[in-house]
């Protein structure tokens, strides 16, 4: 059965522009963040290698020392460990949003959840410092 | 400073413009601003602005409202490009002004400051927003409907924050996802799921899942958290959507890990 429409209705779509996410302030936060996760990418690629460089032999070791001094490594690394403290205040920010913690049928409060992400950073940070240089 | 003695009680002096997106689909190509000066009355909204444009200044204007008291959801326009319920944004805030009155973002245009919601009602549905029993515990022999569900305060506070949407659509004209990909199904109705699927009354949580486990569903959202900020309501749709998303997974993990006869 084909329904009928009492009009006949033009309607003006409007198209949303490429630039869309420097209208505002949220939306260019969010596509930084999105574009943190390159970085974090790049981060993970640097470190395996690193290890890798270290497992192989002395002299892998020091060429890889020499190739992350070099200016260009350096400028990225710099940019990706900004991506990186961004990737994690912003993703570490959302996360009470997305889990919902109760303790003892309350709801946890949100910057409880928050702290409890920045102290488990602080111990792993801790515990692989004294990993590699006890 | 001294009110000015013959004005109303609680009025101020001077006024503020709005600037109002005029579209007329049997003459125009596209939407054009038209500027209207509005009385600036400290107890004056936009839609108070915009009422006093359509009875004093210009009959031909069109928006929707109804209440004027931000339970009833259909006042929602973008003001000065923030989806707000123009029964809750005051002149008195804006001011100096001018004030960009335009439709609500991402949807269809239909005339000045009306939107096509249509999208959307069409997507409600889908989502099942009611109770579902697997059982009629509370049938009497005739098929009515005898008796009452009970649920304690806790239970009642698990889904109460979802509950509160009034379907708006603000959070859609804040969702860049929505914007670039009207397929998604959006903030409010995966909200509403999330509304009924913790209401301690429901089994309907699997049929939902069908739904929203989808590429259009729950992963379309890449958790930009703008339909939560605009919400008028507090509803924290970016939240519920997430917490889908927990479930969704958690679905996916025990249908690869378990036998088939123990999900």
């Amino acid at each position: 059965m084909s329904t009928p429409r009492a009009t006949e209705v033009r309607v003006y779509n409007r198209p949303m522009s490429t630039w869309w996410w420097t209208r505002r302030r949220t939306y260019f936060v969010f596509v930084m963040r999105e574009l943190s996760s390159i970085f974090v990418a790049w981060f993970v690629g640097f470190l395996l290698a690193f290890v890798y460089s270290v497992g192989r032999s002395e002299a892998a070791y020091q060429d890889f020392l020499d190739w992350a001094a070099t200016p260009w490594v350096v400028v990225i690394n710099v940019i990706a460990a900004a991506f990186l403290a961004l990737h994690v205040v912003t993703w570490f920010s959302l996360t009470p949003q997305a889990m919902d913690v109760r303790i003892g049928g309350q709801k946890a409060p949100a910057a409880a959840i928050i702290a409890s992400q920045y102290v488990g950073l602080a111990v792993v940070s801790a515990f692989v410092l004294w990993l590699v240089t006890r | 400073m001294p009110s000015n003695p013959g004005s109303n009680p609680g009025s101020n002096s001077g006024s503020i413009r709005l600037q109002v997106t005029r579209y007329r689909p049997e003459s125009d190509s596209e939407p054009r601003f038209q500027e209207y000066d509005v009385p600036l009355r400290k107890e004056w909204t936009v839609l108070d602005g915009l009422n006093h444009v359509k009875n004093e200044v210009d009959t031909t204007l069109s928006f929707r409202w109804s209440c004027r008291m931000g339970i009833c959801g259909s006042c929602g326009m973008n003001v000065n490009g923030d989806p707000k319920l123009t029964c809750a944004a005051f002149l008195d805030d804006y001011a100096p002004g001018p004030i960009r009155v335009e439709p609500l973002a991402n949807f269809p245009v239909v005339r000045d400051l009306v939107v096509d919601i249509n999208d959307f009602m069409e997507k409600l549905p889908r989502v099942k927003p009611w109770i579902i029993r697997d059982d009629d515990a509370l049938l009497d022999g005739d098929g009515e409907i005898d008796g009452e569900y009970l649920q304690t305060p806790e239970e009642l506070d698990a889904y109460k924050q979802f509950s509160m949407c009034i379907n708006c659509m603000l959070c859609y004209a804040a969702c860049p996802v929505y914007g670039l990909d009207p397929e998604f199904m959006g903030p409010a109705a995966i909200a509403l799921a999330e509304r009924y699927d913790l209401d301690s009354r429901d089994h309907g949580a699997r049929e939902r899942l069908d739904v929203l486990i989808e590429h259009e569903g729950v992963w379309g959202c890449t958790f930009v958290g703008e339909c939560t900020r605009v919400c008028p309501n507090h509803v924290d749709p970016a939240g519920a959507i997430q917490r889908y998303k927990v479930k969704a997974a958690k679905e996916n993990v025990m249908a690869f890990l378990l036998p088939r006869g123990a999900r």
